[in-house]
């Protein structure tokens, strides 16, 4: 930790409402535009756990996301529920990325915001749903990391200890600067205020191209240029293979047991 | 030289976890196909003796790291010595098993290595021209992701249980490297030991029965533990009753919660978020019982009793019993 206090950037990520996204079964597509946005729900633990840091030992809280120029709102979000400054990596040389693309952009601007202690990701998204960007990230910054982090002990000036749930829970102690993973149990997000929300209008989102990033990676690595993996196609699985028999009534039980004893499930 | 397939043998106090074998088996069928031989890698503490059960499965050759000092799980030391065996074996495909540990260390290897990596695979092909097809849930679970990777190693985590265990068969035989430990560990990460260990590995189990909102009480989920001893199997919950503080994480289900693939899985008073099917949807029978008619848990089942939980669920309690031969509650 520097004399400023703990320095936190947080990796968040615009979503779409996934209860609200239409899959077409027959021709597999995802029709985004059918649902509204938010901010990847393990993202707001992320930021919750820097706003709480934060009090704890000062600091400052800075949020990156890279994508489309309507992430904007998730940024501003994250303004008024405590970050002081916001980034929207935004260009089409950064879009189609896949995690290594994605993580070496996020790491770019990382570098180029000069020095910080912590950063904070989700433990993965509700989308690409991969859970590589943070390790990703970590290792192109050549940092140490703790995926799925449910607690965090204690923060000094040059460590911090963390519980890792991997099925077990382990213990951790961690040499700063380092990334974490968060798990949704690490903490429950606050409302922002009405308050908070005006003041966040007011401050400015910084937008950076791939350009202001070419001193610290080389643009060919981003975006789907710089991807390894392909999206050959998608495929909506139906659920045709379920039974889907159905018992009501008096002997449904009956008939439920039945079932359970031709499968072999209930030995005398 | 041939080249080959390389997979990860996962261990934690010294055993290989489960997975790891079914990743040997896919590898060898993939192998058949490819030309390829089959290679292992392991690396803990008294793990050497182990290194010929990889062989049994289905490796051809298995590198061993074994120290005291590797004992405990460090993300950077196991990277360090993965990335330098790839790049001195040079396999064209490398497969981790999806577990916390695999998600946590083939990330950092993949960057390292500058190579593609596919998340959580629930199945691999080999499509007519001899490209590997990585196959994975996305989008919480409602879509399946066909993935081609263009550089090299190919590498990809794998789901547990979504691959058949292979026989073991004693009589194969293949090659054990011993490979020399790092002689030191990297000291930026510390493990202070396990401080705590599941009660239940969900994961697996064969018989499910879990309860959702449709509960009243924190004690009537006796009821449904009840019934799941009396088929051999486990309890599970959807998310809200974690959050209630009913119940441990262990046990819940779902997408921020575990994946299963039981034989038999029981939804009571579940509704069938997607966030819930997409910790589930892959079991083998999946049974609901629910009193909407129109809850879209009814969808994804191949039995459905429309009723209360309240009245099914004892009435199953007593049946069973009565045919067990067990007397009284
Ligand atoms: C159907 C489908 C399947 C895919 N499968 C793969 C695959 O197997 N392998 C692969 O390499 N790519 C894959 N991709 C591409 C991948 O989704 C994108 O690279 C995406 O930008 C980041 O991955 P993620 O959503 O999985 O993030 P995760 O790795 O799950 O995100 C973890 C955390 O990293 C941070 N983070 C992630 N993305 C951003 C961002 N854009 N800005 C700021 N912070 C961020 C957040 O804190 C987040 O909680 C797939 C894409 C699709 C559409
Ligand atoms: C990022 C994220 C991650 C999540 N992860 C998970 C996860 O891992 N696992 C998970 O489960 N959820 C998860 N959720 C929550 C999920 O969205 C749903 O809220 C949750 O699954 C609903 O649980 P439920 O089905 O028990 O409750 P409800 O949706 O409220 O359903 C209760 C059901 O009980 C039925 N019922 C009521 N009374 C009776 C009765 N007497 N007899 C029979 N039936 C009755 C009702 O008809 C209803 O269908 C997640 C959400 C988010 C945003």
């Amino acid at each position: 930790m520097s004399g400023k206090g703990l320095r936190i950037v947080v990796l968040i990520k615009q979503v779409p409402d996934i209860e609200k996204v239409r899959f077409d079964v027959e021709t597999g597509r995802i029709d985004r535009s059918s649902a509204p946005a938010e901010t990847n729900p393990f993202d707001l633990h992320a930021l919750e756990a820097a706003v709480q840091l934060k009090e704890k030992l000062g600091g400052s809280i800075t949020v990156i996301s890279m994508g489309p120029r309507q992430a904007e709102s998730s940024l501003r979000d994250a303004l008024a529920r405590g970050a002081d400054r916001a980034i929207l990596l935004t260009d089409k040389r950064l879009a189609g990325a896949d995690t290594i693309a994605t993580s070496r952009a996020l790491a770019a601007a990382i570098r180029k915001l000069g020095g910080f202690d912590l950063i904070l990701c989700g433990e993965k998204t509700v989308d690409g749903d991969t859970g590589q960007v943070g390790p990703e990230v970590a290792e192109v910054l050549d940092i140490p990391h703790v995926a799925y982090v449910c607690e965090i002990r204690e923060v000094t000036d040059d460590k911090i200890t963390v519980v890792s749930d991997m099925g077990d829970k382990y213990l951790y102690e961690v040499k700063l600067p380092a990334l974490l993973t968060v798990t949704r149990e690490l903490n429950t997000p606050r409302l922002p205020t009405l308050r908070d929300v005006l003041k966040a209008r007011k401050k400015q989102i910084e937008i950076w191209d791939a350009d202001a990033l070419a001193q610290y990676e080389d643009p060919d690595r981003f975006g789907i240029k710089g991807s390894k993996t392909i999206v050959m196609k998608v495929v909506i699985p139906g659920v045709e293979h379920r039974k889907g028999i159905i018992f009501r009534g008096e002997d449904a039980a009956e008939k439920l047991l039945e079932v359970l004893k031709e499968g072999g499930f209930v030995k005398p | 030289m041939t080249s080959g397939i390389l997979v990860y043998a996962e261990t934690s106090d010294s055993r290989i976890h489960p997975v790891s074998f079914e990743l040997l088996g896919k590898a060898r069928e993939i192998a058949e196909k490819l030309g390829l031989e089959v290679w292992s890698v392991i690396i803990g503490f008294d793990v050497k003796d182990r290194a010929k059960e990889l062989i049994y499965y289905g490796a051809d050759k298995v590198y061993v790291y074994d120290s005291e000092h590797l004992k405990d799980f460090n993300v950077l030391t196991y990277k360090d010595i993965l990335v330098d065996l790839v790049k001195e074996i040079d396999p064209e495909i490398f497969l981790i098993g999806a577990t916390p540990l695999g998600r946590s260390l083939a990330p950092r290897v993949a960057a390292a290595l500058d190579t593609g990596l596919t998340a959580d695979c629930t199945d691999l092909r080999v499509d007519e021209e001899g490209n590997l097809i990585q196959i994975r849930p996305a989008f919480t679970g409602n879509i399946l992701a066909h993935i081609k990777t263009t550089s090299k190693p190919i590498m990809s985590t794998i789901r547990y249980k979504v691959m058949p265990m292979p026989k073991r068969d004693e009589s194969r035989k293949g090659e054990i490297v011993i490979k020399n430990p790092p002689e030191k560990i990297d000291t930026r990460i510390k493990s202070l030991g396990r401080i705590s260990k599941r009660t239940v590995n969900i994961a697996d189990a064969e018989v499910i029965v879990s309860g959702g909102r449709g509960l009243k009480n924190k004690e009537d989920l006796k009821m449904l533990e009840e019934l799941a001893k009396l088929l051999g199997g486990v309890l599970g919950v959807s998310r809200p009753l974690v959050d209630e503080g009913w119940i441990a994480k262990e046990h819940q289900v779902g997408f921020s919660g575990n994946t299963v693939k039981p034989k038999l899985y029981i939804a009571c008073g579940i509704s069938g978020s997607p966030q819930h099917l997409a910790g589930m949807r892959d079991s083998q029978i999946i049974v609901a019982i629910n009193i909407d008619p129109s809850a879209p848990i009814f969808r994804h089942a191949d039995y459905g009793v429309v009723g209360d939980l309240y009245e099914v669920v004892p009435k199953l309690i007593s049946m069973i019993k009565r045919i067990k031969g067990v007397s009284g509650s």
